[in-house]
């Protein structure tokens, strides 16, 4: 079984059945549509299930690899592997991407081959970002996911999708190319490898290693999305679908940080370490000012989008603490952000399917009608304010905790999100589900359908249990971790 | 795993169990089995902790772990189980006043629609209270904090289409994260420090640490364990109401009355009371955050009876006494009186889940009325409601042989004889204290149970005692109110009770003089003949001379009083004003502040300026350059000559 490529399968499973959806065609087969892309999603699922039972906690290196030419002319090679770092988010975005064609099950009803394919193969290459070795096929899995996740928001997205589609777009595509001119000069030094593994051992003076994690820095930090380039966002949430929400929230976002983890610190630990500080105060905003303006959102998606970004602040913080409670709390928080998420976002589209406004004043007494839903709505807020024993709070109490031992006012600016976080979610909360129904519409709706309830539940369950038991999460990541931690504190300087 | 380690974790696991049947099922079970399971639930717990209590008592001890949460780095968080004397101690009051809630819920929820949940509530409620208190580390101590915080939250807004109530539970909540985020970054620096959690490993380094500094403003170094111990007062501060993060408590009274005494009196805000005394190893070594402590209380127990006195709504004069007692408590903490502090919070939560209850059952018999001035004259109709309520009162204002008396007492003493900067003040304020309660007291005693009926001619037809499911728990409570005082006062306060669970200096140790002192005078019945000597008894019956003749007797006093003193009873009539600041300042405050930042941050510098600005420049450049592609050739000839001429002159230069 060794031999299995199961890094190949995730990437490719989804991408194949993908087309095979497309090819169903019209919505006349949309039933046909639906069930090959569920079977595709779940098969994708079934094969990223083995990276985990069969991943060796004990070492850091990288695990499941292949390794086959590719363009030979230029040592461009197809070359996989997974470590403690990004073997969960290929579990989250196969998870993810079951969660998504379940959720739009009835809702997407024009052009319904497309729009699963679109998340098919959008799962396939953004598994292939997170399993890529080579500078190359990560630059072209990286570009290539845009296109679909561009299509979701243009095609089936709300009144203002054309603007918001562009503006995600050009946001991120700006950033990116920086990143391709880093691995041209990265190339150029390492004597013509694109291996990312290669990169990491070259020897940078400081000047050429600032330059590069600048570069890094312009893709990642738009991804992520950091403050203050981070106003596509929550303009792509509120005009894409929700299942498109989901996948932006719950995977693309961490594309960013991973990229920190995985270029920008072991390539340049110097210029890390250097920028630091900047990093760490960006991140800093991200969670108070943010938590601020979401505060103020009366549209529940802008209003969660926002509380990604505060969220995702304690990401980047968590990542250039350089300790193990920052770094393993970042990985954590990404885990659990993308499900927390990911639920709130399927919350909001559970009301809007029916009542068609994301305006937090068109609701009020919404508990009269849908006490399930409510209830479940209920966790993911409490999870979303970090309430331990629900997986909110892991990874905000390691990344609180990580801080403190850098700098006691770092730990006292992130901690403020337990005031915020709460504030704005449960305010929100309070204003949609309690009360009385005011608005006569909210006085039919109906509690959440079979489908629903499943996938808000199985989300509910894994949110719970990461909460009350996180061990297993983390024991994934102590070696590689570790592992990059002593990389990231030697410098590369005395070698350069 | 022995028999009795099974036994430590079935006693949360029981009421957990309770609460996901309750809960979870509540569609598919009848009323009867959501209330019985959860009663037997707890009724376990309680059991189970009366075993180990015994068993503690024995000299049994444990500390160990149930399981390991979570490894960063080589440091492990787990989730165990300290059970000590003081947490045996928490364990039994818990579930006492859990259970009898429990029962008392039956008669008071009847008729209410969300019955299954209410009980799936209080039982979550209870077991995040217990894994509080049986907690050996700080992590699983925050656990608990919070999840009692969250079945706070759930039961203030019980009634969620009141508007009252969900504005009620989203500021308890809220101000509760103020406290939450003081103690968190308590947390953060003692595992900084200490690289663990568990409470025997990092007070076993705490004297190692008492001359580490830490450097918060530049050029202010200060004692470590100074910070510590403030974080985790601030903790204290949010859920066991001090001031100035008492505001919440007051409001939490839109809860339905059972929670009322369950969690806003008994056992939950107590928390903050039983946590500092769990880390007396490392307060004991700050002389500034006793002071503090102690300061805080004493505003805490002086100021806020004052308000008890204006309110004319029986469950939130209890509620202004809970924070007023609250303050005893912490004030006796501050002097380092950690076995009063116990010792009363104890005895309050008998008496004060009684007063609650009893307050509850007079509220079912007035058809959810709760304003004094529609009550009177309730005694001839509900005889066992009122002997409770009698007993309560009695105990709350502090009269032999009554709980409080004794638990009361020894705080203000030992007050008296702290050294500390503030004592003075402290000492003042909880004296002056004694009066101001028992006039409140009995003002709602007499208010309530007294004098003419003043309720509406229907009301006052149907006026009858509670079914017994209410009156059982009433008179169940009524006993260890009346009798929990002198029967423990003895052992627990003066016998070293707590023994190595709590931590006194020798500078501090004035309530082991205390103790000497109480010995050589006779023990408990010479400490009711010296009652009768010393001040507080005296302040106390005056204060129910008081409530007598203003509110018995000459009843056209208070009115009077009022206009006189109309800019104090304006004060107090708004609460200090704090809700009115922290409304405007705060909540306003951060609203405004984020619709500037989303405004003019967002919208108009990053979005406007820069991400359409530079569209805008793009499509100005492009509106520039396209007139150069004119189509005529003249104009691109002309191009090409300044270009070659250009190529020129540079080749030349």
């Amino acid at each position: 079984m060794a031999s299995t490529p199961w890094l190949s399968l995730v990437i490719w499973v989804p991408i194949l059945f993908g087309v095979l959806v497309l090819a169903t065609g019209s919505d006349r087969n949309a039933r046909l549509a639906r069930w090959v892309a569920l079977v595709g999603a779940v098969a994708g699922f079934l094969a990223s299930i083995p990276l985990y039972t069969q991943f060796n906690v004990q070492t850091a290196g990288m695990q499941f690899t292949e390794l086959h030419p590719w363009i030979e002319a230029l040592h461009v090679n197809y070359h996989l592997g997974v470590d403690g770092i990004s073997v969960l988010f290929i579990l989250l975005t196969s998870f993810t991407t079951v969660v998504v064609v379940a959720a739009g099950w009835k809702v997407i009803e024009k052009r319904v081959a497309q729009y699963m394919a679109a998340f098919l193969i959008m799962s396939g290459l953004m598994n292939g970002v997170f399993a890529s070795l080579d500078a190359i096929l990560f630059y072209v899995f990286w570009e290539a996911m845009l296109i679909p996740m561009f299509l979701v928001i243009g095609v089936w997205g709300g009144p203002n999708r054309v603007y918001a589609a562009v503006k995600f777009f050009l946001y991120t595509l700006l950033g990116s190319l920086l990143m391709l001119v880093a691995f041209i000069y990265l190339y150029q030094r390492s004597g013509g490898s694109f291996d990312i593994l290669d990169y990491q051992q070259l020897p940078l003076g400081l000047e050429a290693q600032v330059l590069i994690f600048l570069a890094f820095f312009m893709a990642f930090a738009v991804k992520v999305p950091m403050w203050p380039v981070h106003t596509w966002l929550p303009d792509a949430h509120v005009e894409a679908p929700t299942g498109g929400s989901v996948v932006l929230a719950a995977i693309m976002l961490k594309l960013g940080a991973y990229g920190f983890l995985r270029f920008c610190l072991p390539i340049a630990p110097d210029a890390s370490h250097l920028l630091s500080g900047f990093m760490i105060t960006l991140s800093l905003i991200a969670v108070v000012y943010i938590g601020l303006v979401a505060l103020v959102q009366g549209d529940m998606k802008k209003l969660i989008a926002y509380s990604s970004i505060s969220h995702m602040g304690f990401v980047t913080l968590g990542i250039f603490l350089f300790n193990r409670f920052g770094t393993e709390g970042a990985l954590v928080q990404m885990i659990s952000h993308g499900f927390v998420s990911g639920a709130l976002f399927l919350c909001v589209g559970v009301l809007y399917d029916r009542l068609h406004s994301r305006q937090i004043n068109d609701y009020g007494g919404v508990v009269n009608r849908m006490p399930l839903f409510a209830t479940l709505f209920m966790l993911f807020a409490m999870a979303n304010s970090g309430l331990p024993a629900t997986s909110g709070f892991v990874g905000e109490f390691m990344v609180i905790m990580g801080s403190m031992k850098v700098n006691f006012w770092y730990s006292a600016a992130a901690a403020t999100t337990l005031i915020f976080g709460a504030a704005y979610t449960l305010w929100m909360y309070k204003r949609v589900i309690f009360g009385k129904i005011t608005n006569p519409r909210v006085e039919g709706l109906s509690d959440l359908s079979t489908r629903e309830f499943l996938i808000l539940g199985s989300l509910a369950v894994v949110v719970l249990a990461m909460g009350v038991y996180p061990l297993p999460f983390t024991e994934v990541m102590h070696s590689s971790v570790a592992n990059l931690l002593s990389h990231v504190a030697q410098s590369k300087l005395k070698g350069a | 795993m022995t028999t009795m380690q099974m036994l430590y974790l079935w006693v949360p696991l029981s009421p957990l169990i309770g609460a996901a049947v309750a809960g979870l099922l509540g569609h598919w079970i009848s009323r009867r089995l959501a209330h019985s399971v959860t009663i037997l639930g707890v009724a376990f717990s309680f059991v189970a902790s009366l075993v180990i209590f015994l068993d503690v008592l024995a000299g049994h001890t444990y500390n160990g772990t149930v399981y390991t949460w979570l490894v960063a780095g080589a440091t492990p968080l787990h989730i165990g189980f300290l059970i000590d004397r003081l947490s045996a101690l928490m364990m039994v009051v818990v579930t006492f006043v859990s259970l009898m809630v429990h029962v008392y819920t039956i008669g008071y929820m009847h008729d209410d629609p969300g019955y299954k949940r209410f009980f799936s509530y209080i039982s979550l409620f209870t077991f995040a209270m217990l894994m509080l208190v049986m907690a050996n580390n700080f992590l699983q101590l925050f656990f608990g904090w919070e999840g009692v915080g969250l079945v706070s939250y759930l039961l203030i807004g019980f009634w969620y289409t009141r508007p009252s109530a969900i504005y009620a539970n989203l500021k308890a909540f809220l101000v509760n994260r103020v406290g939450d985020l003081g103690f968190l970054l308590g947390v953060a620096l003692v595992l900084r420090q200490f690289g663990t959690l568990d409470y025997s490993a990092v007070f076993a380094q705490v004297p190692a640490a008492t001359h580490v500094a830490v450097t918060l403003f530049p050029g202010h170094p200060w004692m470590l364990l100074t910070v510590i111990s403030l974080l985790l007062f601030v903790g204290a501060m949010g859920k066991s109401a001090q001031f100035p993060l008492h505001v919440w408590l007051p409001d939490s009274m839109e809860g339905p009355t059972p929670i009322s005494a369950l969690i806003h009196a008994a056992t939950m805000v107590t928390a903050g009371i039983f946590m500092v005394a769990r880390m007396s190893p490392i307060f004991e070594w700050s002389d500034t955050a006793l002071s503090v402590v102690m300061v805080i209380g004493g505003i805490t127990a002086l100021f806020m009876a004052f308000l008890g006195v204006i309110q004319n709504d029986i469950k939130r004069v209890v509620a202004y006494s809970t924070l007023s007692q609250l303050g005893y408590m912490t004030a006796a903490l501050g002097a380092s009186a950690y076995s009063a502090a116990i010792f009363h919070l104890m005895t309050h939560a008998f008496f004060k889940a009684l007063l609650f209850l009893a307050a509850g059952s007079v509220i079912m018999a007035m058809h959810h009325e709760q304003d004094m001035r529609k009550m009177g004259g309730l005694r001839k109709y509900m005889p066992i409601t009122y002997g409770t309520a009698l007993i309560g009162s009695l105990a709350l204002a502090g009269i032999p042989p009554f709980a409080g008396f004794f638990s009361k007492d020894a705080i203000i003493e030992a007050i008296g004889h702290s050294t500390l900067p503030g004592a003075g003040f402290a000492h003042f304020a909880v004296l002056s204290g004694v009066f101001v309660t028992a006039l409140y007291t009995f003002r709602m005693l007499f208010m309530t149970f007294h004098g003419s009926p003043r309720m509406d001619e229907h009301t006052r037809a149907h006026l009858k005692e509670s079914p017994w499911v209410v009156w059982v728990p009433l008179v169940a409570l009524a006993v260890p109110a009346f009798a929990s005082g002198f029967l423990f006062v003895q052992p627990m306060l003066y016998g070293n009770y707590f023994g190595s669970a709590i931590m006194v200096q020798a500078p501090h140790a004035w309530a082991a003089q205390m103790g000497e002192a109480f010995q050589a005078h006779g023990g408990t019945l010479g400490a009711i003949a010296q009652g009768f000597f010393s001040a507080p008894l005296w302040l106390a019956l005056a204060g129910i001379g008081t409530a007598w003749f203003l509110y018995l007797k000459r009843t056209d006093l208070p009115a009077r009083i009022k206009d006189r003193f109309s800019l104090i009873y304006a004060i107090l009539e708004h609460k200090y004003g704090f809700d009115e600041f922290n409304d405007w300042f705060f909540a306003g405050g951060a609203r405004r502040l984020g619709g500037v930042l989303w405004r003019w941050g967002d919208v108009r510098v990053i979005d406007g300026f820069f991400v359409n600005g530079v569209a805008r420049m793009v499509a100005l450049s492009a509106r520039f350059t396209r007139r150069l592609q004119s189509g005529l050739i003249s104009h691109y000839a002309f191009a090409m000559i300044i270009g070659v001429a250009a190529l020129i002159w540079f080749a030349k230069g």
